[in-house]
């Protein structure tokens, strides 16, 4: 049986890669995936959790995780569409309209 | 039978609802309701008067003292003491004057529902009369100076509103009129000042206004004698009087037992009040009381002797002071005592001085009301008001208020020899002055209205020289006399005025047009009258009757009161060697002038041949005017028998049989402590009554005979040389007015003017206002606004703005636009905050 730590040290290791990718690519589709790298990190340590503690609420917020997720893609992914349609790029660096 | 008193409240009540009638729903009722309402206040009143007659008749002359059930505890401040309950007297002084006040306002009233036919303020006019008579007897029924005030003021304010009461009419008339109440009002106001100093005088020096308080008796003396007379009908040895009063036998009052005659007249009173009959008075007067021991009397307490300081009346309280030693002291009833010293704080004096004071301040008020010098000048003016007026307040009524107030307080007279003196003084000088004018006047009226003056001045006289019953008496009959004169010369001017338009209508007919209409015409000159002796009968037979009462022809009721005050005059003066009775001595020069311009007036209104078409078409009044005249008349002419003097001797005709010896003063002596009554002198009689007849015979001679006005429109004695000059200045009225002017509105007007523009322009406005106010107000202003408003408030609220635009400024650049640069600061964020929570677990 793979001990708990193992999968707790898988998600910071995803965790850390996507606020990396965030933090550090211009493509905006390549930030959502990072997103949701993290995200799914996120889940991997609810459920390592979840089954250390024998207990099913883990289960249960991953599946709202992966539920706001899709919901965040949908939304996102039609935003980038948009985005690009216009300004004919993703690069985030150029979408700086909402500075002060 | 007691609670009979119980009414007198309605006496005040009933006139005072009348007012509130016909002031408020007035002008919607006809002449004839306002006046019936008007006539039924006044009579009511009257009647309440014959209740509470009955009543002192039947309760011994006792005094009641009534607090109404509402006004109870009038003014009443218990922190300092002081307490003026709203209490009325009933005593046989304040009974008397209130008799003449209702029953010679009744006659007025009907009068005036003649004499007033047709004004357009008709129910107003009787609203004033009615409130008038509600005022004179709270003044008169009033148990405290307070009261008194109270009233003494609202019939000034009724004076002020009845003498302007016609302000309206034209021609500059209605100036006049106005002018004249003003200067009622202003006069009465200088007498005011005077009332109300004595009254603070009193008020500090006595701890309280009331006459007597309710516990006291009046005249300790009287109701020892009454005591015993009526509880035994015996016979009370009539004791040896000093000096002059001689002893009279006990009067049958009623039934009632009797009076110890004159000897109780004089002054005494029991145990510890007793004041010495020292020096003017001779001997002891009544030593009665003591030694005839009678057994259960009817009344209670016959003295004051029981009653602590505190429980007495203002003065009974000063008879206690005056008669301390040196050195003694009276207990007040409250734990301390009081010397003869008044404490005034600052300085004391001794209450002698006190009471002189006292006694000048109202003198001076009396001067003010009743009308002497130097305040005289108000009542001749006061004629601008509508007869009836002049007839109830400036003859009958108000301006006794006065005398009536100085003969209330005879005990403060009494004690007061300096201001007796300057009270006959000036008594003697208005009679002779007041007299003297009279002669030189043409106005109906005015002749009228400074005899009034004349006859008021024998009243302040005699109270001068402590002659109070008889100023009383006098005070009486000339009420009736006056009034009557009063009214007969209203319908004489009504006569003669319907006699003008009478004549003017007729030229109007026969000519088609009138061109007299915008002649000046006085329908109270004189001048205008003459002959209308056949035209006005009545009034004519009545005003002749007025005339010798006035004159002091026997057996008029002038004779009687007159000669009283006279005989007073003569025993103080002749046999007492009193300095005051010498100066009144002077009063016969005062009848003499009396009689001369009374004839005078007769001659030139009622005799010889009319001098106008006004006169000539005169006629005789309606019969509201007449039938007050006749029973004024009538009572002119029996007035005088209500106190035929003692050792009438040939005078008598049994008259004394039939009217009772000095009924009016023994009656009156149960509430004034110190009256005494003069005996008749046959001397002083015969003397006066030639002075009158030979006064009225020098008229007839100067005026008799259609000579009363030449045919210049002269009065013969302005036409004779010899005399022009006298009769000048007494038309001039010894240019009494034109001195005021010069000593008094002159200087007040320059005084004025230098107040209002040097004063109040040039300093004030142009120098205070204009440099001092405003300049610094600007200043002020500009310091404000400048510096601090735009420099301290503007800059600290702008400052804020700066600040946070500056910073703001700053914190804008934070704001790139850039999704990762907000993304980091998330992550430091979330960092930190786990860190911080993390912190006690690091630690630990």
């Amino acid at each position: 049986m793979v001990p708990t730590e193992a999968y707790v040290i898988l998600s910071m290791v995803l965790f850390a890669m996507g606020t990396m990718g965030v933090l550090l690519r211009r493509n905006a589709i390549v930030v959502f995936m990072s997103v949701e790298l993290m995200l799914n990190s996120a889940n991997i340590a609810l459920v390592a959790f979840s089954r250390q503690w024998g207990q099913a609420d883990g289960h249960l917020f991953t599946f709202f995780v992966m539920t706001v997720a899709a919901a965040e893609v949908a939304v996102g992914l039609a935003l980038i569409v948009a985005i690009f349609r216009t300004k004919q790029s993703i690069n985030i660096d150029e979408l700086h309209l909402m500075e002060g | 039978m007691q609670s009979l008193a119980l009414i007198a409240p309605l006496i005040i009540l009933l006139p005072s609802l009348g007012t509130f009638i016909n002031f408020f729903w007035g002008p919607k009722l006809n002449e004839r309701w306002s006046s019936l309402i008007g006539i039924t206040a006044s009579a009511s009143t009257f009647v309440v008067w014959l209740v509470l007659f009955a009543y002192l008749n039947g309760n011994y002359y006792q005094p009641a003292i009534v607090d109404p059930p509402i006004l109870d505890g009038w003014i009443r401040i218990p922190s300092i003491g002081l307490e003026i309950p709203w209490q009325q007297r009933i005593d046989t002084l304040s009974m008397a004057m209130m008799g003449f006040v209702t029953f010679v306002g009744t006659l007025i009233h009907i009068y005036a529902s003649g004499y007033m036919h047709g004004d357009p303020r008709f129910s107003r006019f009787f609203a004033y009369l009615n409130m008038f008579l509600a005022f004179m007897l709270i003044l008169v029924s009033g148990n405290n100076l307070l009261m008194m005030f109270v009233g003494w003021e609202g019939v000034g304010l009724c004076s002020y509103l009845l003498i302007g009461f016609w302000w309206d009419k034209k021609h500059g008339v209605g100036i006049k009129n106005s002018n004249a109440a003003r200067k009622a009002f202003i006069a009465n106001r200088v007498g005011d000042f005077g009332l109300l100093m004595a009254i603070f005088l009193a008020f500090w020096t006595f701890g309280t206004l009331d006459f007597y308080k309710p516990t006291e008796v009046t005249n300790p003396h009287m109701m020892e004698t009454l005591a015993s007379g009526g509880g035994h009908g015996e016979e009370t040895p009539a004791a040896e009087e000093g000096d002059h009063s001689e002893e009279t036998p006990a009067g049958e009052e009623e039934g009632e037992g009797d009076h110890s005659g004159s000897a109780a007249l004089m002054v005494s009173l029991t145990s510890d009040l007793t004041l010495e009959q020292e020096g003017d008075h001779g001997e002891e007067a009544a030593d009665s009381h003591g030694e005839e021991g009678h057994a259960g009397p009817v009344i209670e307490h016959t003295d004051n002797a029981h009653l602590a300081f505190n429980q007495l009346g203002i003065f009974a309280q000063a008879e206690k002071l005056a008669k301390l030693g040196e050195g003694e002291t009276v207990d007040r009833g409250d734990g301390t005592t009081m010397g003869r010293m008044v404490n005034f704080g600052a300085f004391e004096l001794d209450i002698d001085t006190v009471i002189t004071l006292i006694t000048l301040f109202m003198l001076l008020g009396a001067a003010g009301k009743s009308a002497q010098i130097p305040l005289f000048v108000w009542l001749p003016d006061a004629m601008a008001g509508p007869t009836p007026v002049s007839a109830l307040i400036h003859a009958a009524t108000m301006v006794t208020a006065g005398v009536y107030m100085m003969v209330r307080a005879n005990s403060f007279f009494y004690l007061a020899e300096f201001s007796s003196l300057v009270v006959t003084i000036v008594g003697v000088l208005t009679a002779i002055i007041a007299g003297y004018i009279a002669i030189g006047q043409f106005d109906i009226k005015r002749v009228l209205a400074y005899s009034t003056v004349s006859q008021l001045g024998f009243m302040v006289a005699a109270v001068g020289i402590g002659a109070y019953g008889a100023a009383m008496f006098h005070m009486i009959t000339h009420a009736f006399f006056k009034a009557l004169l009063f009214l007969g010369s209203g319908s004489v001017i009504h006569g003669v005025e319907h006699g003008h338009h009478h004549a003017h209508e007729h030229k109007h007919n026969d000519h088609g047009h009138d061109e007299h209409h915008a002649e000046e015409f006085d329908p109270q000159d004189m001048r205008n009258m003459g002959g209308l002796r056949r035209k006005m009968p009545i009034t004519y037979a009545t005003y002749l009757i007025g005339t010798l009462a006035l004159a002091g022809l026997y057996p008029f009721a002038g004779f009687w009161s007159k000669d009283e005050i006279l005989a007073d005059s003569w025993i103080a003066a002749i046999q007492d060697g009193k300095f005051a009775g010498f100066i009144a001595l002077g009063l016969f020069a005062a009848a003499a002038l009396t009689a001369f311009y009374m004839w005078r007036q007769i001659e030139m209104v009622f005799h010889g041949s009319p001098r106008t078409e006004a006169a000539e078409q005169a006629s005789e009044s309606v019969w509201t005017m007449t039938v007050p005249l006749i029973v004024l008349a009538v009572l002119s002419l029996l007035g005088g028998f209500l106190n035929i003097p003692s050792g009438i001797g040939l005078f008598s005709f049994g008259l004394q049989g039939i009217f009772g010896e000095h009924t009016l003063s023994t009656w009156l002596e149960y509430s004034v402590l110190h009256l005494h009554v003069a005996s008749f002198q046959p001397l002083i009689a015969i003397i006066s009554l030639v002075l009158a007849v030979a006064a009225i015979i020098l008229a007839n001679r100067i005026y008799g005979a259609n000579k009363a006005i030449n045919s210049e429109g002269l009065d013969p004695l302005e036409a004779n040389p010899a005399s022009r000059r006298v009769f000048a200045l007494s038309n001039a009225r010894l240019y009494w007015d034109e001195m005021y002017d010069r000593l008094f509105i002159t200087p007040f007007k320059r005084v004025a003017a230098f107040l209002a523009n040097v004063v109040d322009w040039a300093f004030l406005h142009d120098y205070f206002h204009d440099t001092v106010i405003t300049k610094g107000f600007n200043g002020i202003g500009r310091l404000l606004s400048q510096p601090v408003d735009l420099g301290i408030i503007d800059g600290t609220v702008n400052g804020f703005g700066r600040l946070a635009r500056w910073i703001s400024g700053g914190l804008r650049r934070t704001q790139t636009g850039y999704v990762r640069v907000y993304a980091v600061a998330l992550l430091i964020g979330v960092v930190a905050v786990i860190v911080f929570m993390l912190l006690p677990v690091l630690q630990g």
